[in-house]
Parts: structure tokens; sequence; C-alpha cells
């Protein structure tokens, strides 16, 4: 699509692991991201949602360049992110910023929170008076001024959080990749963060890609939902069709097994479809499918062949062999 | 639940300070609470608001010092658990009370292997089976075990923790847990460090377990849709404090203390509809806690009382009671608060 900012096309990150044998030495990898392609487009916030290991944080990683992909291809704007291999230009890396997940652990401890600010801006707009610049950053993320003498120790979770956000903005950019941003923080503090965010995202016109485990919360954030699952993505749609009408038993089973606070909250739910099973360790993916172990509609095909992405309404798109013509 | 019966647990104002560099944290600050027999009660409350604490304080594993205990008494079956000998406690620890905690990975001990961890436990779970020998304790060690659905229990025994997932692992300590036939069960969040459908998984294991043997629980969560899954009774905490108490649905369809109002808008909704600005403010500091109600600081229906007086607990209904002076009938008419979204 023309409007999409970012374009992800097949990637794949797969990490050696250790090696099997003592002569031929075949490597073991974890395939954290295998075969991922979507787009995102300008303004929206997609909802990349999955649990621990379904290669989430690797796809925002390599996103920002943290990461070379194994294969595959990213674009941002029709520029080649990984063009110059490792070495991303600046212009680009401006324009591609991330917050994470542990604010303990984002900010150094021994800055103040002015130094903590400026470290972007002199590095990205040297022209500008970066106290000036600094006081403008917390005024945005409605922080005092005064906040510029503290250390991150001397501020709540979610303040810190918040310092990370302005951090991440310091540098004008058009994308901005928020790696589970308030799954640290208790939720009477998550409403502050997630409400600041997309009054920042009015503001500034920007692109959020959001990663969480949270669906719940994705539900009334995100316009467009992405599932991952073992490295790849089960199940693509628009917000409302994908709470209306999941497709994937993947998708079905982790939206019926979320606790709700409310009987309203039950009828929107799925029917119950019981979890049973482990998820597969990311180092031995079974062959096929690779929910297949877990599936209550399981075929003889999908322990054959993996099932491509289909698309089955406008926007809509799921990675199941019961809408295959196999499956059929 | 009626009032001839007594409690099998009842906690009566309960202090806990921590002396600490730079004074004294004043965490606790006179907690009630109570669980009947067969009873299954939530405690809700978010980060550092005292539930491990008031949980370590029952079975005495609270480090001591830096924790000392000035007033308070806790029952269990009529006795005062902080009056016994350390001979008496550890009849009560794992055959009385047992207890599972958040993290099943520091929980396991990563140098033994499950059998050499669980074998003990049913050793000493009863007198009979001091004796028994080593194959015979092997033989009865699978039983937990597959009661908490694990494939392949005989070698399990034989795997070290690092080799099990972290569901496995929960489970292992689930039926750990459970191997001594305990009277009450405290949960400490059994599910928050798993994914959403093995959290699902375990919860309803831990639920279908606890209804067969009629175990009492105590479920430690900061995750509201859970307590309202697995529970009865809900007790809210908010600094030290118990705030509110209340059967589950009835907490749930109308929460009463302005906390727990604040808390339930919080949490994002499956339905939509945006999210709540959450509570104003943050968590005191248990150095210099606020005067009177812990919560004034946060309050948006604080009065001049709540600066000076701590709320007792006001009775809304039989069974619903809310510490907060909103609910005094002699001061006031209860304020018609907004229905809970």
């Amino acid at each position: 699509m023309s409007d999409d900012i970012l374009v992800v096309c097949d990637l794949k990150k797969h990490f050696v692991v250790g090696h099997l044998g003592l002569v031929n030495r075949e490597p073991i990898t974890v395939k954290a991201v295998d075969g991922v392609s979507f787009g995102v487009r300008e303004g929206e916030t997609l909802g990349l949602v999955g649990e621990s290991g379904s290669g989430k944080s690797t796809i925002a990683y390599m996103t920002v360049g943290m990461y070379q992909p194994s294969s595959g291809a990213m674009s941002f704007k029709g520029r080649d992110l990984f063009v110059n291999g490792p070495k991303r230009p600046l212009a680009l890396r401006k324009e591609i910023q991330i917050v994470f997940q542990d604010p303990g652990s984002s900010l150094n401890p021994r800055r103040t929170i002015q130094q903590i600010l400026e470290l972007p801006l002199r590095l990205h707009q040297p022209s500008k008076d970066p106290l000036e610049e600094v006081v403008r950053l917390l005024d945005m993320v409605e922080l005092p001024p005064e906040y510029m003498q503290k250390y991150p120790q001397m501020l709540s979770g979610g303040e810190k959080q918040i310092v990370a956000s302005a951090r991440a903005l310091a540098t004008n950019p058009s994308l901005v990749i928020l790696d589970e941003p308030t799954s640290a923080l208790d939720v009477s503090v998550q409403g502050k963060i997630i409400n600041l965010l997309i009054r920042l995202q009015r503001e500034f016109n920007l692109t959020y890609l959001f990663i969480t485990h949270d669906l719940s919360l994705m539900r009334n954030v995100a316009s467009r939902v992405a599932i991952m699952y073992l490295g790849k993505i089960c199940e693509i749609a628009e917000t409302s069709e994908f709470f209306s009408r999941p497709q994937h038993p993947y998708t079905q089973m982790l939206l019926s097994s979320i606790p709700v606070v409310s009987e309203e909250e039950e009828r929107a739910r799925p029917a119950k479809v019981i979890s049973t099973g482990e998820i597969p360790s990311p180092v031995n993916v079974p062959p096929g499918c690779s929910f297949h172990l877990r599936c209550p509609y399981v075929m003889e095909v999908c322990k054959q062949v993996d099932p491509g992405m289909i698309s089955i309404s406008e926007g809509h798109t799921v990675r199941c062999h019961l809408f295959t013509e196999a499956g059929q | 639940m009626s009032a001839a019966l007594s409690p099998l647990l009842e906690i009566n104002e309960l202090v806990v300070h921590f002396k600490v560099y730079g004074g004294v944290l004043k965490v606790l600050d006179g907690v009630q609470f109570k669980v009947y027999a067969g009873e299954k009660v939530g405690l809700v409350g978010e980060t550092g608001c005292g539930k491990t604490t008031t949980m370590k304080a029952i079975l005495r594993i609270l480090p001591m010092p830096p924790a000392h205990l000035p007033r308070g008494e806790i029952f269990f079956k009529g006795e005062d658990l902080l009056k016994m000998r350390s001979s008496q406690l550890s009849r009560v620890r794992g055959r009385g009370i047992s207890m599972i905690f958040q993290d099943p990975t520091a929980a396991l001990n990563p140098v033994f292997t499950v059998g050499q961890q669980l074998e003990p436990v049913i050793r000493y779970a009863l007198p009979a089976n001091r004796n028994l020998s080593r194959e015979q304790i092997r033989q009865k060690a699978v039983i937990p075990l597959k009661e908490v659905a694990l494939a392949d229990p005989e070698r399990l025994l034989d795997s070290y923790p690092v080799q099990l997932s972290g569901g496995m692992r929960q489970r292992v300590c689930i039926g750990m847990a459970l191997a001594t036939d305990p009277e009450l069960l405290i949960a400490d969040e059994p599910g928050t460090s798993l994914d959403v459908t093995i959290q699902d998984q375990v919860l309803r294991l831990l639920h279908d377990l606890v209804e067969n043997k009629s175990t009492s629980v105590i479920l430690i969560t900061h995750t509201l849709g859970v307590v309202r899954q697995m529970t009865d009774r809900v007790y809210v905490m908010y600094a030290g404090n118990m705030v509110e108490v209340a059967p589950t649905k009835k907490l749930f369809a109308n929460p009463r203390h302005p906390y727990t109002q604040g808390l339930m808008q919080a949490v994002p909704k499956l339905t939509g509809g945006g999210i709540a600005a959450g509570i104003p403010g943050r968590l005191p500091s248990y150095l210099n806690p606020p005067t009177g109600c812990r919560f004034h600081t946060r309050c948006p229906h604080v009065m001049d009382i709540c600066h000076r007086e701590k709320p007792p607990f006001f009775k809304v209904e039989a069974d619903h009671e809310v510490a907060c002076f909103l609910y005094d009938q002699n001061a006031q008419a209860p304020p018609k608060e907004a229905s809970p979204s």
C-alpha cells in the first residue's frame, strides 16, 4: 500500500545458540522471527501482540537497528533500512525511536533527567539550544521543569516511563516503537501514560508500533492488531473486526483466556476455547503449522504443511489451513 | 459462611514495621483479615501495598530483623501463630498452611531434581510416611505430579527445573504445595509470570484441585480479572490497610471505596471505550505515610476528617465493609456515587 510508512517483507531473524555434534558442528538456531510480512500505515497504531518468545521484541529491535535481519527486507518511507548493513545513517535513526519496557533499566541511573534528554538533542539537533529543548520536552509530557535536576531513582515508575517517552520524542521521529511501555507499571498508572501517548500521537502525527501481550489494552489503543505465535504472524486485522470476528484458533484461545472484570466483557469474548498444551520452544518448532499441537481444529494437513497468509476479507489476513484450499 | 462458624484464619490489627537506614518503614498499619473453612479469598492491591508482607507474616517467614511486629495477632484454628515456638510452627507450615510463590523459577532449587525436592515433602507430610523406603516415597511422589496434569511424571522426578517450561514449573510448585493436603493454601500471584493461555490453564487446574480437596485458598494478585474468576470473597488492600471487603460478585458489581472504584475503571476493557486516566498521584512513602486515611492524598472525595483519623470498617451491607468515611452513617448520608462503568 502506498501510505505504508514501514514495510516489512519476509523478515527472518535466526539466532545461533549452540552447536550439535563434535565433527560436523551443526548449528542450533532459534527462529525468533521466521518470515514476517506486514506494513504500518502512516499515523496509525499497529498493535503487535504475542506471548513471550513469539518474536515481537526481536522485530522491534530490528526496526530500530539493534539487530540485523538474517534475511528479508524492511523499508521505511521507501528507503531500505539495512542498505549500509549495521551502520544506519543518522537521518534514518532520527526517524525511528523506541521506548523500552522497563524504564528502571533503560535510563542511566548516574545521569540527571536533563543529561538523559540532552543526549539525543545534541546528536540530532546540534543547532538548537539543548536547555530550551529539554524544558520544551518536559512541558510536552506534563512534567515540571524542576525534574531536570533529578536522577531516575527519584522518580516513580510511571514518571520514569514518561521521561523515556520524552527521550524518544526528542529527535522528532515519525515512527515510535513502544515495546510493552506499561507492562512494568500498575494499572492505575497505566492510564496516564497511555493517554499521554495518544495525545502526543495526535499532536505530532506519530505512527506507533505498539508491542504488548495485553489484548484488552490493544482493544482501546490500536487501529489494527497483529497476533504473533512462535516467530510468525497468525492473524492481522482492523481492531473492531479483529475483536468481533477473530478467525485463527490461536486468537480465539487467547481472547477467551483473558481474565475480564465484567459480564459485558464476558459476552464480548469468543466462546471458550480451552487452552491446552505448552508453547513449544522456539529451538524446536513443530513441523507444519507451529500451532497444530495445541489447536482444537487440527487436521492432517496442518502437521505437514505450513499454511500461508490467506486474505479472508478486506484487511483481514489469517494464517490457517481452515481457510486454505488444502484444508477445505 | 455463618456467624457461628469461627474463621480458619483470622488476622487482627497486624502491624509490621521494617527498620531501615534512615528510619522505620511503617508497612502494615493494622490489617484485618479472615478466611473461613473451604473459602476462596482474593487479596488485590497494587505493587508495594503489603499483600506479600501480610502473607509472609502468616507463615512467619519475614526476615526479622529488619521486620518487627509491634502489634497484632494471627489466629490459625484458634492458636496465635505469632506466639508459637518454632517446633509448633513447623507442624503448621506444610500440613496446615502451604504457599505457592509468584516465580516458580526462584521457588525451585536449580541444583536439585524435582524428585529430590518433592520427595522430602512427601516424607514429612504425614508421620506415617517417615519410615517408608525411598522406593515407596518415590511412588507416592508421582501422585501429586499426576494431579497437576503433568505428562510422564516418573521422568519428571529426575528432571532439573531448568528442563521444564514456566507453566510446568508452576504446576510442580502447585503439586508440591498440595501434596501435604494443607487446610489453607496461600497462592501468591500464581499466574503472573506466565503467558495468558498458560495462566488460564494453571488457574483452572488450581481451581479444580482446591474444589476437589475443599482446601481454603488465599489468592494474592494485582489482576482484578483473575480474582473475579477464582474467588468467593475479596479484600482490597492499599498502602498497608484493607480498604474494602465484599463477596466477589458484589465488589465487581458495585465497588464502594474510591480506590477500588479508581482501580476498576483503570482496567482496560475488552469492550473498548478508551482508557480511564487512572488514579492521580502515587503510592505514599512508608517512611512518612500520610496521617488519617492513607489514601487521602489521592482521593477524589477527600474530606477534612480523612486527614485526621484513620477510617474503621463501615458496614454498607451485612457482608460488604468499606474503610472510608463516606460510608459513616452517623456523619452523613452515603453519597449517591456514579455507578461504576
